[in-house]
Parts: structure tokens; C-alpha cells; sequence
């Protein structure tokens, strides 16, 4: 009895367990929601949230944010959408790759801002947002690339299945194995929660945090490029506000996954079980035949259970010796 | 017999020429001047009274937010809900300009709604303790999810033509916009309560060391709770403002002007930690965007562009002193 208490008293039991209520209380509810179908594209539609959530869930690990990934994604997404329209016999991995460098590129820049020149990472990636997002812009001249000037090859690739499962879902799920396996067993994930924990003694220790800072900025930017290839493909489409206020929902997942904004607590598995949780949700509200205007209400409302949740039991106070009179 | 030079206190510490020179003030004052001085050659029409009057009205209305927003961050807190209030208060004053109700009974609707808002805010960060990035990200999606609920995709476009003249009206031979004059009125009560009044220092204090100040005897809580609450409030005068000056409230207006509103407070030199800033150095960086997007509109640039500019503004701001202060350390070694 053991192992079912503790897992329960973990987030990421009870995140399991929530999720799997939820979804059978849907289910019961409408059927068609339990089917595999309805599985599948859930876990399609999620999978880019959940490559993402890994990556900001780095981040906030080391006591940063990055609100630049939405901007990277479309910025990243209308690159590759660009070369693929003008250049229609371009291999589909170069076309890939175009997309993952100029999310490299994109990472790299805010990793020299914050990592080497140590501005807070919410201001730079507040101001390299604007920026990116603003290259869409310019690039695209305004205009949107639809599935019509796409080639076929291009936009099929996400939604294409191996053993049943889509590229999409299959690429998300490697990517979280990845970053469980990296945070967990690697030297490197490890000097990352030593970040979050404690900056200042992880450097006497003699880890070199401005070169670990710079790798994790850049890791969510590559990620960051992958998915704006994924984005515009699997939507086949690309204009300046695709994926719109996305940055919010990485962070939200990873708020909902237990992971601490002050740095140095949370699991990958956590942020990965937070963006399921949420594209649960999403899925279940045309179910349950509730307009998609409800969303953005509904899932404000689950950043904040989630966030009070979190605080509960693991209040540090200053201790007050002397009572305020009153 | 001792000497009593010792005790000489100065109220300062001795500030240079070359100091004030680097200054947060001295950098936005000289980016002001290539701003009016590119910007004069690029239209003959923008070194005209009228038309700079008149630009104004756009810049003033983020401003209100900008001045509370100084406050908020200097006291090591932040709001990221800002534009989703003014999005839910403008819903609800067209939601009652709809049900027939005259202009007071809209505007108090509006300004209730922006400081319920707010309390809520503050009442989640001060009475359960949670950083205030996390419940203003998702009280943002709230409050704009809804304006939503209540609207969908529609739009209220029918006012009182007494609340349309708020926002609508210039004053002074019919040249100062009532938003103008608004700001430059927060703005002053503004820089008085920080920099005049004991509550301007304590908010210092709190932000440079919020356990530190609590110690002193500074009820942090309450200020954090005001501090929220003002925000939410001055989202609603912002929201009364715009949606009486275009005459239409729909729930996506607004969108991003939160950061916006951020990113004047830390071009004007508030630090993103707490506990440095000036209402002076926020006035500048307001007018220089101000400026900027005028210049921009004149020649009929994109409003993406001048995302895109005020970005790079933002990081150069950042960068610069960094990289002085590396060539003037490099120039004493």
C-alpha cells in the first residue's frame, strides 16, 4: 500500500488520476470521447505543446522564462512555410532543418542576452517576442501561405502514421522520453536543478552556469524550430499569428505539472502530464458541446486551481517574532 | 576636545556630471532627440503642434496603465492582466450601454469592474501567498476568457453620445485631447506619491527587500493589495477612455498591450527585480514610444513594425549600459 499512497501524494499521480477521472466522467457523458480516434487526436493536437512544455519547463527549472517560443514558432513556421512554397522540390529535411536552425538562431540570441550579459530572461524574451513576431511579419509581407501553395509532401508529413500513430505524436512523445531520461539521469540535468536550487553555490561548486544557461535557451529555441515546422505543417497554414498567447500555455502546463516558478522543483514527466491535462480539456469542451469561447476561461481557471494547489503545504514565511497590534 | 566632522551626514550621496550623463534620463533624452530629428525629415508634417497634440491620444491611454505598473513593479511585483481587464470592463460598460444604461451607470460599471479585477488579483497574491507572474497569467486568461463567454465574436457599437465625448473631446481651442490631460494629471499625483511621500519610499523598500521591509514595520501585504487593485483601476480608466474614443468594446481589443505597458516601464529604467525607478525616466520612455509611433504612423508603416521597434528599443536600453560599463571598466584596467 506503499507505492499507491505515494503516488498519489505526488503531482504527478494526482495529475494522472485527475486527468484519467476527467476524461472517463467526459466519456461516460459522450462515448465517441473513450474511442481510439478521439485518443489519438488528442494526443496529435497536444504534441506540440507537449515538446514545448519540456523546454519551458528547463527554463523555469532555472529560475528564467521564455515567452519568446510562440514567437519562434511562428517565425520558424513561416521560414519553412516560405521555402517550401518557393522552392517546391526542396527535400522535406532541409526544409526541416531551415526551420530548426532559424529556431536555433532565435534561441541563440536570447541565450547571449540572458545567459552571457545576464538581463533578466522576462525582459529580453519580452522585448525578443515583439521582435520575432514582428519578422513575420516582414518576411511574409503581411500575406498567408495557405495548403494550396504548400506541397503535398510538406504539409502530410505530421499527420502521416507509423504503426497507427501519427509523425506528430510519435515525434512529441521521443522528445519527452528524451528530456525524462536528460533531466533525470543526465550530468547536465542534474547541474540544471543545482542551478535552480542554489545559483550561487552551484557555481562555487565550480559548474560554469552562464555556459549551462546558454545551452538551455538554445535547446528551447532548436525545439522551438521544430515545432514551427510542425505548427504550420499539421495546420497548413502560416501567417504572423499563429500560435498566438501559446507561450502562456507552456508555462501553464508547466504550473499545472508542479513545476516551481522559483526555480529548482518539478519533473519534466510533471510539465509533459500538464499539457495532456490541458489538451484533455481543450478536446473535451466541443464534446460536452460547450462553445470554444469557454476555453480561454477554462483554462485561466485551471492555471489558477493549479497554482494554489501547488502552494499549498510548501510555505516558506519569515518568522515573525513580535505580533503586529492590530 | 574632538572634532564633530563625522557626524556630517549628507542627505545624498555626491552624484557627477559624467553620472548623470549615463543616466537611465540622459540615454531616453538623447534617443528622444534622433528620434525628432529623423522622424522631422522623414514627414514634413510632424513638427506641427496640431498633429503632435493629436497623437497624443493613442500613447496616453496605454500611459495611465504604465504609471501603476511602475508602482507595481518597483515593489518586486508584476501584472500581466492588465490588458484583459481593460478587454472585460470595456465588454461590461457595452454590455449596459446595451441594456439601456445612462453614462455614469457605465462608467461606474467599467470602473467596478477594473477594481474587482484588481482586488481579486491582489487578494490571490497577498491572502494565499502566490508570485504574482503565475495568478496574472492566468487571471489574464480569466478575465479575457469572459469578455469572451459574454461576447463570442460579436461587438457592442452603441454608446450615449455623452460617454462617446470622454474620449472624443479636445479641450484648449481644440487642441489637447482629454486623454492627454488625463495622463499628465496621474503622472503628477504619480511622481508625487513615489518620490514626495512616505509611501513613494516604503514601496522602494519593499521592493529592494520584502522581508526586510515587513521587519520595519511595513504592512507589505497591504501595500501589494493596493498596489493591485490600482493597477486593475487604472485598466478600467484606460478602458473607458478607448472604448468611448472608438465606440466599440469587443473582447479581443487590446491584445498584447500588457506587454506594451511593461515594456515602457523598463525602457524608463524600472528594474524587473524591484526597487529602482523613476516616474520621470517612465515619462520619457512614454514620450519616446509616443514619438516613435507617431513618426511611424506619418509614413505609414505597419503596426507590426512598430512592435518590432519597440522590442529592439527595450533590449538596446538593456544592452547599452552593459556594454559601456564593460568599455569604461576595460578603459580604467
Amino acid at each position: 500500500m506503499v507505492l499507491p499512497k505515494n503516488l498519489l501524494k505526488s503531482r504527478e499521480g494526482q495529475l494522472v488520476l485527475i486527468t484519467i477521472v476527467f476524461y472517463v466522467a467526459v466519456g461516460i457523458a459522450s462515448p465517441s470521447f473513450l474511442s481510439f480516434e478521439s485518443m489519438d487526436s488528442i494526443i496529435t493536437d497536444t504534441a506540440i505543446l507537449m515538446i514545448m512544455a519540456c523546454a519551458q519547463m528547463m527554463v523555469i527549472l532555472t529560475r528564467g522564462i521564455d515567452l519568446t517560443v510562440a514567437a519562434n514558432i511562428a517565425l520558424s513556421g513561416m521560414v519553412s512555410a516560405l521555402i517550401a512554397m518557393h522552392l517546391p522540390g526542396t527535400p522535406l529535411i532541409l526544409v526541416m532543418s531551415a526551420a530548426v536552425l532559424t529556431g536555433l538562431v532565435l534561441g541563440m540570441f536570447n541565450a547571449v542576452l540572458i545567459a552571457l550579459l545576464g538581463i533578466p530572461s522576462i525582459v529580453v524574451s519580452l522585448g525578443a517576442m515583439a521582435i520575432y513576431r514582428g519578422m513575420v511579419f516582414v518576411l511574409s509581407g503581411g500575406q498567408w501561405v495557405n495548403s494550396q501553395e504548400m506541397p503535398a509532401s510538406f504539409t502530410s508529413f505530421p499527420l502521416a502514421r507509423v504503426f497507427g500513430i501519427s509523425n506528430l505524436a510519435v515525434i512529441g512523445l521521443i522528445i519527452c522520453v528524451l528530456a525524462v531520461l536528460m533531466m533525470r539521469y543526465t550530468r547536465f540535468g542534474r547541474e540544471l536543478y543545482a542551478i535552480g536550487g542554489n545559483p550561487d553555490a552551484t557555481s562555487y561548486v565550480g559548474i560554469n552556469i552562464k555556459k549551462r544557461l546558454f545551452a538551455v535557451y538554445t535547446i528551447t529555441g532548436l525545439l522551438g524550430g521544430l515545432c514551427g515546422y510542425l505548427w504550420v505543417a499539421r495546420y497548413a497554414i502560416a501567417y504572423t499569428e499563429i500560435a498566438l498567447n501559446f507561450e502562456l500555455l507552456t508555462v501553464a502546463s508547466c504550473v499545472i505539472g508542479g513545476v516551481g516558478i522559483a526555480g529548482g522543483t518539478g519533473t519534466v514527466l510533471g510539465a509533459v502530464l500538464g499539457a495532456l491535462f490541458l489538451g484533455v480539456l481543450q478536446n473535451a469542451l466541443p464534446v460536452m458541446g460547450i462553445s470554444p469561447f469557454w476555453q480561454m476561461a477554462v483554462s485561466g481557471t485551471a492555471i489558477l486551481v493549479a497554482v494554489i494547489v501547488n502552494s499549498r503545504g510548501k510555505r516558506q514565511k519569515g518568522l515573525q517574532i513580535l505580533r503586529v497590534s492590530q | 576636545m574632538e572634532k564633530n566632522t563625522a557626524t556630517v551626514i549628507p542627505n545624498s550621496l555626491p552624484v557627477s556630471f559624467s553620472d548623470r550623463f549615463r543616466s537611465r534620463e540622459a540615454l531616453l533624452l538623447g534617443l528622444i532627440a534622433i528620434v525628432v530629428v529623423v522622424n522631422s525629415l522623414l514627414s514634413p508634417y510632424f513638427l506641427d503642434v496640431y498633429n503632435l497634440l493629436d497623437s497624443t491620444q493613442n500613447i496616453s491611454e496605454k500611459a495611465m496603465i504604465v504609471l501603476t505598473m511602475t508602482l507595481v513593479i518597483i515593489s518586486r511585483e508584476i501584472d500581466i492582466s492588465v490588458a484583459s481587464i481593460i478587454a472585460l470592463s470595456g465588454v461590461l460598460m457595452g454590455a449596459a450601454a446595451a441594456h439601456g444604461a445612462d453614462t455614469w451607470m457605465i462608467l461606474l460599471v467599467g470602473l467596478g469592474t477594473g477594481t474587482l479585477a484588481g482586488l481579486f488579483n491582489g487578494l490571490l497574491v497577498t491572502q494565499l501567498e502566490l508570485p504574482s507572474i503565475i495568478v496574472t497569467i492566468g487571471t489574464m486568461s480569466l478575465y479575457r476568457g469572459i469578455a469572451f463567454i459574454i461576447l463570442g465574436d460579436q461587438a457592442y457599437t452603441s454608446f450615449p453620445a455623452s460617454f462617446e465625448d470622454i474620449g472624443q473631446t479636445y479641450l484648449v481651442n481644440g487642441m489637447i485631447p482629454t486623454q492627454l490631460i488625463a495622463f499628465v494629471f496621474f503622472a503628477i499625483i504619480f511622481w508625487i506619491v513615489l518620490h514626495k511621500t512616505i509611501y513613494g519610499r516604503r514601496l522602494y523598500a519593499i521592493g529592494n527587500n520584502p522581508v526586510g521591509a515587513r521587519y520595519s514595520g511595513i504592512r507589505v501585504n497591504n501595500y501589494r493589495l493596493v498596489l493591485l487593485t490600482l493597477n486593475g483601476v487604472a485598466s478600467a480608466i484606460t478602458a473607458i477612455f478607448l472604448v468611448s474614443r472608438i465606440a466599440t468594446s469587443r473582447p479581443n481589443m487590446a491584445m498584447g498591450w500588457e506587454l506594451e505597458v511593461i515594456t515602457i516601464a523598463i525602457l524608463g529604467g524600472v528594474s524587473i527585480f524591484g526597487g529602482a525607478g523613476k516616474i520621470t525616466g517612465v515619462i520619457l520612455a512614454v514620450l519616446l514610444i509616443g514619438l516613435v509611433q507617431f513618426g511611424m504612423q506619418l509614413i505609414n508603416v505597419p503596426g507590426v513594425i512598430m512592435s518590432i521597434i519597440t522590442g529592439l528599443l527595450l533590449i538596446i536600453s538593456l544592452v547599452l549600459p552593459i556594454i559601456l560599463s564593460m568599455f569604461y571598466k576595460r578603459r580604467r584596467a
